[in-house]
């Protein structure tokens, strides 16, 4: 008699089943698990360790503190990063040295794994904190990280 | 208002009228169908659904429905054009054509033919044809095995449906759906027919889950395995009916159900002493998509709920399990017809 048996089993498992997303049909409206889209930009906090892209801070007087020393590049796992330097006479001390011209981060290569932040010993560069990252042409996310006409900012590299 | 109509004593033009009635109301209804299911399996599954295109993202699909509208119909350069291009008309026409038989209340019923349950049987194995030749003609693996996948699946789930139904036929002794609806005026079937009605109720829902291609009887899609099954190369408004149809389908399973076994227009008999049908003959339309949503909600819930089933379950269960009870379930039914232990109101 398994014939009849096994359909008894098969129904009961399938009302077990039934009963359990009934179950959640009727409870969902108040704890549906979905991550609403951050529509209130205004307001919106982001989390601290939240990772957008990677940007190199400057201050007012337009200084970072990347001494182009090429660890990020190194670290990079897909080359994400490509420093352009070049060697330069330094109007203070007047001695030739290793300059960034250009700190040139490829958005739409890089995984966000962060090596790259980690190996900095200068802290040039950090996480910023946007979400909203498409645009209509890729060449857009090749990145140039130092604004045009900055330089490091003195007493980094002593 | 009363929409009484014969097509026999009415000429083209009336034709003509209400079948633009009944395509424009049932594409938007499809439409809204695809939303309700989206919903709900949302709900299902502790997500919110679409919520971005309107109020609720109630205009989700028809944003959807646009968008298919103005894409452009691409196909593969071996595929049999003329079977490529036929096949998402046959499955269109062959669904929106079963809906012309359902009484939705005393009044309106575009088509009330004699044989109602044979034709709606008939009509809804036609569009299985179009799901083959769609398959066949798109000359694609995936597809063909889609198709195949859905002739095999169709034609056995088929006799389930059609043995299901004609266990209720041997309690109205009719096939007219208007007068299956009168003679359940003494009580909807599946109360006279109290054991075998609710044991054809089930088969009907399994198998008609089946015929409809739907998970957990979705072999002939089959996202994961198959791309989209028997529909992979269609784009545009031709993979738009087939997604339409599905729909339809769904409706049409429903409605035969609520028709059959839940007294179609009818109001639940605690009601009648009301009698706000007499004084409202409308409303049963009411009372009839009523019923037929509620059991399109259980095929949804059948949907997620339930795995799916590999080819070879598929025909066991259909096979060795539902046919044979069937044709026990008809012994039974008409045993007890015979003997007269019907339950009457
Ligand atoms: S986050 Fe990772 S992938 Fe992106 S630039 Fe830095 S090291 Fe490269
Ligand atoms: S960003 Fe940091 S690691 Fe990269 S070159 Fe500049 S100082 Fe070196």
């Amino acid at each position: 008699m398994s014939y009849f048996g096994d359909i008894y089993k098969g129904i009961k498992t399938l009302l077990t089943g039934m009963s359990v997303t009934g179950k959640v049909f009727l409870n969902n409206k108040n704890n549906s698990i979905t991550q609403q889209y951050p529509d209130n930009r205004e307001t919106l906090k982001m989390f601290n360790r939240f990772r957008g892209e990677v940007v190199m801070p400057h201050n007012e007087k337009n200084e970072h503190t990347c001494t182009g020393c090429q660890k990020c590049e190194i670290a990079c796992p897909n080359g994400s990063i490509e420093i352009i330097w070049d060697r330069q006479i330094d109007p203070e001390s007047g001695k030739k040295k290793k300059m960034i011209d250009q700190h040139i981060y490829h958005l739409g290569m890089c995984t966000m794994c962060g090596l790259c932040i980690e190996a900095c010993p200068t802290d040039a560069i950090l996480w910023a904190q946007n979400y909203e990252n498409s645009v209509y042409d890729r060449s857009a996310l090749t990145k140039v990280l130092n604004q045009p006409g900055s330089k490091i900012m003195p007493g980094v590299e002593d | 208002m009363i929409l009484s109509i014969n097509i026999v004593e009415n000429n083209m033009l009336n034709m003509l009228l209400i079948a633009a009635i009944y395509l424009g109301i049932f594409s938007v209804a499809g439409l809204f169908l695809v939303l309700l299911e989206r919903k709900v399996a949302a709900w299902f599954q502790l997500r919110l659904g679409p919520n971005r295109v309107g109020p609720w993202g109630l205009l989700q699909t028809m944003a959807d429905a646009l968008k298919l509208v103005s894409k452009e119909l691409t196909g593969t350069v071996k595929a049999d054009k003329f079977l490529y291009n036929l096949a998402p008309y046959f499955v269109i026409i062959s669904s929106l054509m079963a809906l012309a038989v359902f009484p939705f209340t005393q009044e309106f019923q575009a088509f009330d033919i004699n044989i109602g349950i044979f034709f709606l049987i008939a009509i809804s194995s036609i569009g299985v044809i179009g799901i083959l030749l769609g398959g066949w003609a798109s000359n694609n693996k995936f597809a063909l095995i889609g198709a195949m996948r859905s002739g095999v699946q169709t034609i056995s789930y088929e006799l389930s449906v059609g043995l299901s139904l004609v266990t209720m036929v041997l309690l109205t002794g009719t096939l007219q759906l208007s007068e299956i609806i009168e003679v359940q005026k003494n009580g909807w079937l599946i109360v006279q027919g109290h054991i075998p009605a609710i044991i054809a109720f089930m088969i009907y829902m399994i198998a008609g889950t089946a015929e409809t291609n739907r998970a957990p009887f979705d072999m002939v899609e089959a996202e994961s395995e198959l791309g989209a099954g028997f529909h992979t190369e269609y784009s545009g408004m031709k993979f738009a009916y087939f997604f339409l149809a599905e729909f339809i389908n769904m409706f049409i399973i429903a409605a035969i159900a609520a028709t059959v076994f839940f007294g179609g227009w009818l109001e639940p008999a605690w009601l009648t002493p009301l009698g706000i049908a007499e004084v409202f003959p409308a409303i049963g339309v009411f009372w009839f998509l009523g019923k037929t949503f509620a059991l399109v909600f259980l095929m949804m819930w059948f949907r997620w709920t339930f795995p799916r089933l590999r080819v070879d379950q598929l025909l066991t269960l259909e096979w060795k399990y539902l046919l044979p009870l069937n044709l026990l379930n008809i012994v039974l039914m008409a045993l007890i017809v015979w003997l007269g232990l019907t339950i009457q109101i």
